[in-house]
């Protein structure tokens, strides 16, 4: 997997929480995840092509998105509920326009399809691609969410 | 146009959460008077029933888009003069082009903050 693809995706998920939630988190040392078992408690999930097919998965355990989207809202959000699932698939459409335009620079245009959001304990993210996918983990006070990308072969 | 923190602000998007999100935005800055549409075609119809007097609206969205949206109030001797802020998840040259020739007011990256929705808002209504 190219590591190009890896920075764009850690820094406009930091740009996104810090700006429409007001949370900074803090990054961890990515590793390979060979299972399609997702982290968190809610995932987002998104497609895209050009430069690279691949897919970016954001997975989040419950306190956390619950921190994050009451934040968003200016109202305590307390279950994963409409909401929650509705805010995930927003942040993960702003990651991956905010990566994106970063992979541009880059001189790495890709595009990218409309997100999907899964919630549920145990739930399973499976990329495009197949796997293993690179994973970043991320703490926050409220709990720890990850950024799984998936890249195939580049064009 | 009503004057600034007094004016009817119309918010647009499929997302519930996203209008929520920019309503909760708009509230930080002080404007309270806020309506939505889930779609271009709903965003119409409140522009028809009431007095709308600045418009914030999604690009991609089912039904009837942002750029549509725009293009039909362009297009409608009552509404044309409307102020209409673009916000999208991408900043792509052609979508902005595209905005642009269609008399877009001005354009707005997500994510954003309350201050820079603050300025966008300002510098169209500075123009009007």
């Amino acid at each position: 997997m190219d590591v190009r693809f890896i920075n764009p995706f850690l820094e406009a998920t930091i740009d996104v929480l810090k700006t429409m939630a007001f949370i900074e988190p803090s990054p961890g040392r990515p590793y390979l995840k060979n299972d399609n078992l997702a982290i968190g408690d809610v995932s987002g999930i998104i497609g895209f092509t050009g430069a690279a097919t691949g897919s970016m998965a954001l997975s989040f355990s419950e306190g956390c998105i619950l921190k994050i989207v009451s934040n968003m809202l200016g109202e305590e959000i307390k279950e994963i509920n409409g909401d929650i699932k509705d805010a995930v698939g927003e942040i993960t459409n702003m990651v991956s326009g905010a990566a994106r335009k970063k992979l541009e620079s880059l001189g790495l245009s890709i595009s990218a399809a409309i997100p999907t959001v899964v919630a549920g304990k145990g739930h399973s993210v499976s990329h495009i691609m197949g796997g293993p996918s690179i994973i970043i983990p991320f703490e926050t006070e409220q709990g720890p969410f990850v950024v799984d990308v998936c890249v195939g072969e580049m064009k | 146009m009503g004057s600034d923190k007094n004016m009817k602000i119309l918010i647009v998007d499929d997302f519930a959460t996203m209008r929520k999100v920019i309503k909760n935005l708009l509230r930080q800055i002080g404007y309270q008077d806020v309506t939505e549409a889930e779609d271009g075609i709903h965003a119409l119809k409140e522009l028809k029933t009431q007095k709308i007097d600045f418009v914030i609206s999604d690009w991609n969205m089912p039904n009837m888009t942002g750029i549509e949206l725009l293009r039909a109030v362009r297009a409608d001797s009552e509404l044309s003069s409307l102020p209409f802020l673009m916000v999208t998840a991408e900043s792509l040259k052609e979508n902005v082009v595209e905005a642009v020739k269609a008399g877009v007011s001005n354009y707005i990256v997500k994510p954003f903050t309350a201050e820079v929705l603050n300025e966008k808002i300002k510098k169209i209504i500075e123009k009007q």
